[in-house]
This record gives C-alpha cells, structure tokens and sequence, in this order.
C-alpha cells in the first residue's frame, strides 16, 4: 500500500499551489479584457486619459502577471513531479490540452505581452490594440485548455483503458473538447475572472473618488468596470457550473454533498440554505430549506430526482464489487491469458475497474477484499460533506454580494451619480477580497468535491502518487511554501504602492501627486 | 495520415525541436542574466542587458513550458518518470525559474540600489541553475537512470540528488551552461554598443571556445561509456509498452548510430566547428553571424545528444530491458495524430508573430534609451 502520509503531503502540496496560483490567475483573465476595452476606447476617441488608463493599470496587471506566470511554472511540472503515477496513467489524455494551451494559447499571450509593456513607440497605434487583444484572447484561451483538462478529471469521456499499455488512452478527441462539463467550467471560470477584474478596477477607482484625487481617470474606470462587471456577474451566476452537475458519477456525488442530501428526495428537491451535516447519524441538523429550488436549478425539470449520498453509496458499493471482478481477470490478461474470452469478459466490466483501485487503499489484494474493506471503501467512495457544504455557501453569498455591488454601481455609472455616493464607493472598496474568496473556495469545492477520485470513477487520488518519500515532499512543500508567501508579500507590497500612487506613477505630470509637487517647487 | 512508426519519429524530432527552440530563445535570456551580473558593472548597464531581452522573455520562456507540456503529451511515461526521479533536481530548477518573472518586473518598479541589486542576484540565480541542471540531467541519460517498474506499471527509484553529480554528468552540465552564456553574449552583441559590447563579447569569445574544447572532451568520454542497444524489437507499430523488449550493454554503444547513419555525423561536426564560428564573428564584430552560429551551436549539441541516445529516450541502469525508447514510450496513435494536426498548424503560426516581435523591437538599446525611458523600463 501506498504510504499515506505521502499521499496527504502530495494533496496538500497540489492544493497549495494550485490555490496560490489562483490567487494571479483570475486577475490577469478579467485585466487583460478590461485593458482592451479602454484602449479599445483610446484609439477610437483618441483621449490621452484612456491610454493612461491602459498604462496605469497595465503597470499593475504586470506586477500580479508575473506572479501568475511564476506560480504557473509549478502547474506546468508537478504532475510529473508529484503526481508521476497519474501522469502515465491518463497522460495519454491529460498531457494533450496542457500541450495545445502551450502551442495555441500561452505563445501568444506571453509573446504579445511584451509588445503590450514595450512597443508602445514601436508599434502603430491599431498595432498595439491588436497585441493587448491578443494577451486577452491568449489568457483566456489558455483557461479554456486548462478547463478541458480539468473537465476531463471530473467527468472523463472520450477514453478507455488499454491493458496493454496499462493506461487510459484517448478514443475521441471532439468528446474531449466538447465535454459539457468542461464547457460550464470554462465559461463559469472565466466569467468569474472579468468579476474579478472588475471588481479590482472598481474598488481602487473609488479609492481614488473618495480620496477625490485624479476624479477624470478614476470615474472613467470606474464606469468601465462597473459595466464589464455587471454583465460578467450575471454570466457566473446564471451560468454557474450548476448545470453541469447532473453529467456524469463524480459531479452527481459532489451536488448531494454540496447540498448535504443524504435521502433522494421525492423530485423536485428543496435546497438547503443552511444546516450542520452529520457524518456520523449521515443527516443535516438543524437545515432550513426552499421547497422545489434544488430540483429546478439541478435537474432543470420537476420530475428528476437529485440522488442522494446513501444511494450513492449504495450504487458505488454495487460497483466496487463488479470493479474486484475487473481487477481480478486485467490479472489474468497480465499474467499471460490473452484468449478471446478473457479480454471480452475483461472488456465489459473494465468501466469499473476504477471502483477495484478505490480498493487498495486498504489492501494490496484487491480480489480477495474483505466485506468491511469493501463497505468502507464504499462510504468512502464520496468526499466529507461538512468542508463543502460550507466552502459551496460562502462562494454563493460572495457571489450574491458582488451582484448586489454592481447593480448599485451600473445603475449609478450609468446615471453619472456615483461619484458623490460615499455608500457606494465604500461598498466598493470592502469588496474587493470577495473575488478571491468566491474563487478559492469555488476550486476547493470542485477539487475536494472530486475527492476521492483524481479522475473521476477512474482512477483514485492516492494511487496518483509519485514513488517519493513522504520527507521529500514535506521538504519541498515548505520550501515552496516559504518562497510563494515571500513572493506575495512582495507582490502585494508593490500593489498597494503603486495603487496609492495612482497614475502619477506613470510620470506624465498630469495627475494628483506630480501637480502637487510641482505646485511646491512653483 | 502516417503510420505510428513514422508519428513516433516526428514527435522524436518535434520535442528535439522544442528543445533546442528553447534554447536558442530562453537560452540567451539565461545567458544574458549571468552576463547582466558578471559583466554589468552599473545600474544602467545592467538595465540595458535586461531591458534588450524585456519585450522577449515572456514569450521566450514558453518554450519550456510547451517542451514540457509536449513531453506529458507525447511521451506520458518520460514525463513521469524523468520529473519525478529527478525530483530534487527539477524543483531545484524550477525555484530558482521563479526569481525570472518577478527579477525582470519588479527590479526596476524600485529605485533603491539594495532592492535592485538584490532582484540582480535572484535573476542570476534563475539563470545559471536552471542550464546547469538541464545539461546535468542530459549527462545523466547517458549513464542510465536508476527506476524500474512494478506490476502497475508505477516507477520506482533508487537514486537521490547528489548520485546525479556524477564527473561526466559536471561536464555535461558546464558544457551546457557555456554554450548559454554564449548564446547571451551573441545577443547582447546585437543589442549593446561601444565599451559595454566590448567587454561582453570578449566573454562571449572564451566561452564559445570552452563550449568546443569541452563538447569534445565530452564526445571522448562518451566513446568509453557503455551504450544501450534493442536486440529484439520487431514492430515499431506496437501499443507502448516498454517492458516488452530485451536490451544489451555494449561499450562505446552510444557511438553505434553514427555507424548505422552516417549523416548524423553532420550533428557533432556542427557542434564542434559553430563555436568556433561564434568566436571567430565576436572577434570580428561580425554580430548577427555570431549569433547564428552560437544558434547552430545549440542545435548541433542538443541533436548531438539525441541522435546518440536514439531510439532511446531514457536508459534505465537498473533495469534496461525497461529503458523508454522512442517506439515503446509514446502516448496513443490517436493522441500522436491529433498532436501532430496541432503542432503542423500552430508551430508556423508561432514562428510568424515571434519573428515579427523582433522585427519590430530590432536595433540597440544604450543609456540614453534608458534615460528616456525610465518609467517604462525594467
């Protein structure tokens, strides 16, 4: 068996740096548009104010894109690192999307990039818009290849089993791309990216007009924001990734956790707004619930049934049996017995040969289980309802929080009243950790949702493992750990300076802080 | 479309092609960063240094990425294997990779000497390790990896960071990080003037000499190393599986190929002779030239190493039979074919925007540019 304190390591590991990464990544997906947008506005008006605008916030698109970059590097490589065994296992499926965003999407984002911070003087005016566009498609079409590959970890199509390679292999490309729920995520993801960077540009912009300093650069940022922002709210709350929990084993495991639905309801299901699940009696204290909502939002119908986790495990448990079945005759076909008959047998149950893995967590033999090893591996075939159920809450309210923010400020930038509402421009400014918290605790909930599946149904977490020792990976964990928190410091250092700063940063003598100073030397 | 066999050799030649596309582009973005610190004395030179390579590196630096990403595609078992057998050595590398991104954007957003010496330093450091320990994990491929597989096909190891410092694998690694240094110098030719230029391309001129006095001793000691060969392998056609076939040790096998195809010689010839091309256009204010031929550098070393190694990818000391070799390690006939579409169509593509990024950002940067440009500037 696999050393479990490795494979915890591992997790905690991913998790971190997948969470740090996160930190950069939405900000740079929703900037990178906003960016385009005001220089968009820059060549048609022509307005200076709109290409400080672009440069201003571009200064500080840099300092977090450069994090985002580093932070990506780990991404890139610790599936060979960490998770080598997963790596061979679905790499023949997996490495392919991280390939295309190389070749497609992040060539092209990082190569224009450059000519967006340096070829200011170089290049014609449509030129430059045309290469701060291309950053904005290239890091959003790097999201959608990113999400494909994680689509395919929740709800993995187009794939089959190879015995002879020992490994998943792809079947169809297009099943890929076009996997549902790889679809919702992406558009989910980056619409919540624009909220982000909309809601950065919106808090900063009425920091600036309470302070009322650079009012002509800041209200137009703002009204910018506030638009972008509004329609990309209503595009991750309506289009929320909701729609995508009904396809597939994994997602219909995650939703009964999220909504801590231990009985199949008679359809259609009440969602539970609050409660305190119970892992141990396996029911939600103290729950209070809206009649019918879950069933619509779910299942889009009145008559479906949302299934619940004790059926669940009553199904998983079916297949954990039918998975011992699988793993015992992929033995034979390995130990030589290739005739006809085996590898048809072998054949129709090989789907679940995953469930059989689940297995070894327990023991190393997996065909001669024990009736308890088989009931645990079963409960445990759904994630700890608890961490979700919360997490899942915060990032809806965080969600609900910002829809309220900008539809007070698009009804207001519209009316031009913002300015002198000081509510306003507050609620702005106490806003802006909500995209991150809604982002952060939205991937816990997919990822440890997914759990205890590294690719759903197929292949279990802890087998996904490197052959490390469990100190090398709490060596690295911590180093990294120190260098990520190092780096952020920094980061965040330099933001808040070139924030409080404004656009007097860029050293045009026009804004707040160069006036004043020149008005003292004068 | 083609046959699996000839779908394994393309991907053989296209990540040989990422490879050393990395190191003609990112390499000199290394190179220049060791320089920027060796040779750059003030401020301003070492702004210049960096700032020749700013609108660049970003898009330079994808290459790696994309190595990497095409490896997990393309050969999913040497991407397992390979990252987490030198464990300690990638997340070496890839620490000190992350002082690049935040050394050249944030150096300059401070003006005080302590900050910005302090990022310098960093930024070497994200230069010199990350060659060193590519061309260390080369040496080591040569002498074969210690990893074997269980049942499951799951790798297992019995090396540790330090066993990987072996003298021929030093070499490798010095070699390596002398041909980037020079790659840097040729770049920073085109790009600096006057006294600055100078000085760098009398660096560059002893380091492109030590790239072939050491290349050579390196081919030397390769001749005496035992090679891998595959006795019994009979369909290149066959699902990946490399624990199918039967493999010997032969001394001087490394060489074997150069035997059975003699235009492979072009490869080591081209590695040997381009630095003293290199060296000889540094000399000369020949700058542009000298630039090419540290390129050709790059690629005749790299291929060098490929073509020697070829069919294998990864030998395996403890287990040779298991070694990954180009028809056994592969991902699937369908991922190949989809990745190959892929590559056809955007590999063009990527050459046409990059090429067009230097065209626009061509001609030499000096102090006044950066004078001018204070703000703006790394």
């Amino acid at each position: 068996m696999i050393d479990p304190s490795l494979v915890d390591l591992s997790r905690l590991q991913f998790a971190m740096t997948a969470l740090y990464h996160f930190l950069f990544v939405p900000l740079t997906l929703g900037l990178s548009f906003i960016l385009a947008i005001m220089e968009s506005v820059y060549v048609i008006t022509n307005k200076q104010v709109y290409k400080d605008m672009v440069k201003f916030w571009g200064k500080l698109f840099g300092i977090n894109f450069a994090l985002g970059v580093t932070t990506g590097l780990t991404m890139e490589f610790q599936f060979g690192t960490n998770w080598a065994y997963y790596s061979h296992y679905v790499g023949d499926i997996f490495g392919a999307p991280l390939a295309i965003e190389g070749l497609m999407a992040f060539f092209l984002e990082s190569t224009f990039i450059g000519m967006f911070f340096f070829g200011w003087d170089r290049l014609t005016k449509v030129q430059h818009l045309g290469a701060t566009w291309l950053v904005a498609i290239g890091s959003n079409l790097s999201a959608l290849w990113i999400l494909i590959a994680n689509g395919w970890m929740q709800n993995p199509v187009g794939s089959a089993f190879n015995f002879v390679t020992m490994r998943m292999e792809l079947t169809s490309f297009s099943d890929l791309l076009f996997n549902p729920v790889a679809q919702v995520k992406f558009v989910h993801t980056v619409s919540a990216g624009y909220v982000t960077g909309a809601v950065f540009v919106l808090a900063v912009s009425s920091y600036y007009l309470l302070k009322k300093r650079d009012i002509a650069f800041a209200r137009r940022s703002f009204a910018i924001a506030s638009s972008f922002g509004f329609a990309a709210v209503l595009s991750v709350i309506l289009l929320g990734d909701e729609s995508g929990y009904e396809i597939g084993d994994v997602q219909k495991a995650k939703l009964a956790v999220i909504e801590s639905e231990w009985d199949t309801a008679t359809p259609p299901a009440a969602f539970t707004v609050f409660g305190i699940p119970n892992e141990k009696t396996m029911t939600t204290d103290y729950a209070i619930k809206i009649p019918y909502a879950l069933g619509i939002i779910a299942t889009r119908s009145l008559d479906e049934p949302v299934i619940g986790i004790k059926d669940i495990i009553a199904r998983h448990e079916q297949r954990i049996r039918t998975g011992i079945t699988a793993n015992a005759l992929l033995n034979k076909l390995k130990s030589g017995d290739k005739s006809p008959e085996t590898i048809a047998a072998f054949n129709k149950v090989k789907d679940d040969l995953g469930y059989g893995l689940l297995l070894k967590r327990f023991t190393n033999d997996v065909t001669n289980a024990t009736e308890q090893q088989i009931k645990q591996a079963a409960r445990e075939s759904i994630p700890k309802v608890a961490p979700i159920f919360f997490t899942f809450r915060i990032m809806v309210a965080s969600g609900v929080a910002m829809l309220v923010l900008f539809g007070f400020a698009f009804y207001n930038s519209n009316r031009a009243k913002f300015m002198g509402k000081q509510w306003l421009l507050k609620f702005a400014i106490i806003s802006l950790p909500l995209p991150w918290i809604a982002a952060e605790t939205g991937w816990f909930v997919a990822e440890y949702g997914r759990q205890p599946w590294a690719i759903g149904g197929i292949l279990p977490t802890h087998l996904g493992v490197s052959s490390l020792h469990s100190g090398d990976v709490l060596t690295s964990m911590i180093t990294l750990a120190l260098l990520y928190t190092a780096l952020l410091i920094v980061e965040m250092y330099l933001m808040i300076k070139f924030v409080k700063q404004g656009p007097s940063s860029l050293h045009t003598g026009n804004y707040h802080f160069e006036k004043l100073s020149n008005q003292g030397v004068n | 479309m083609f046959d699996y066999e000839t779908l394994r050799l393309i991907w053989w030649l296209l990540i040989g092609v990422l490879l050393v596309g990395f190191a003609i582009t990112d390499g000199f973005d290394m190179g220049s960063g060791i320089i920027s610190l060796v040779v750059g004395k003030t401020d301003d030179e070492r702004r210049i240094i960096i700032n020749s390579m700013a609108p660049h590196w970003e898009g330079n630096q994808v290459w790696l990425i994309t190595a990497g990403g095409a490896i997990f595609a393309a050969w999913p078992q040497v991407y397992s294997v390979a990252f987490s057998g030198f464990y300690a050595a990638l997340l070496i590398t890839l620490m000190a990779l992350f002082f690049r991104p935040v050394g050249f954007d944030y150096r300059s957003k401070i003006e005080t000497p302590k900050w910005r010496n302090n990022w310098d330093r960093l930024l070497f450091v994200g230069s010199v390790v990350p060659p060193i320990v590519f061309g260390v994990a080369f040496g080591n491929l040569f002498l074969g990896v210690p990893f074997s597989f269980d049942e499951l096909m799951r790798a297992r190891f019995t090396t540790g960071f330090f066993s990987l410092l072996t003298p021929f694998a030093l070499l490798c690694g010095v070699v390596s990080l002398l041909m980037l240094i020079t790659q840097g110098a040729t770049w920073l030719a085109m790009k600096t003037d006057e006294e600055l230029k100078q000085r760098i391309s009398k660096l560059g001129s002893w380091t492109a000499l030590g790239t072939t006095l050491l290349f050579a001793i390196a081919g030397v000691w390769v001749s005496q190393l035992d090679g891998y060969s595959i006795v019994n392998m009979t369909n290149f056609n066959a699902d990946s599986n490399p624990l199918a076939k039967t493999v010997i040790l032969n001394a001087g096998g490394w060489l074997s190929n150069y035997r059975l195809y003699p235009w492979m010689i072009s490869m080591p010839l081209i590695g040997l002779l381009s630095p003293l091309a290199t060296w000889w256009c540094l000399r000369n204010q020949k700058d542009g030239f000298a630039f090419l031929f540290s390129s050709l550098t790059l690629l005749g070393i790299i291929m060098t190493a490929g073509c020697s190694l070829f069919p294998f990818i990864m030998p395996s000391v403890l287990s040779p039979n298991f070694s990954l070799t180009v028809w056994d390690a592969t991902s699937s006939y369908k991922t190949l074919s989809v990745m190959t579409i892929v590559a056809a169509i955007f590999v063009p593509i990527i050459l046409c925007y990059t090429l067009w990024t230097y065209y626009k950002m061509f001609g030499r940067l000096n102090k006044q540019f950066i004078d001018n440009n204070n703000h703006s500037l790394y």
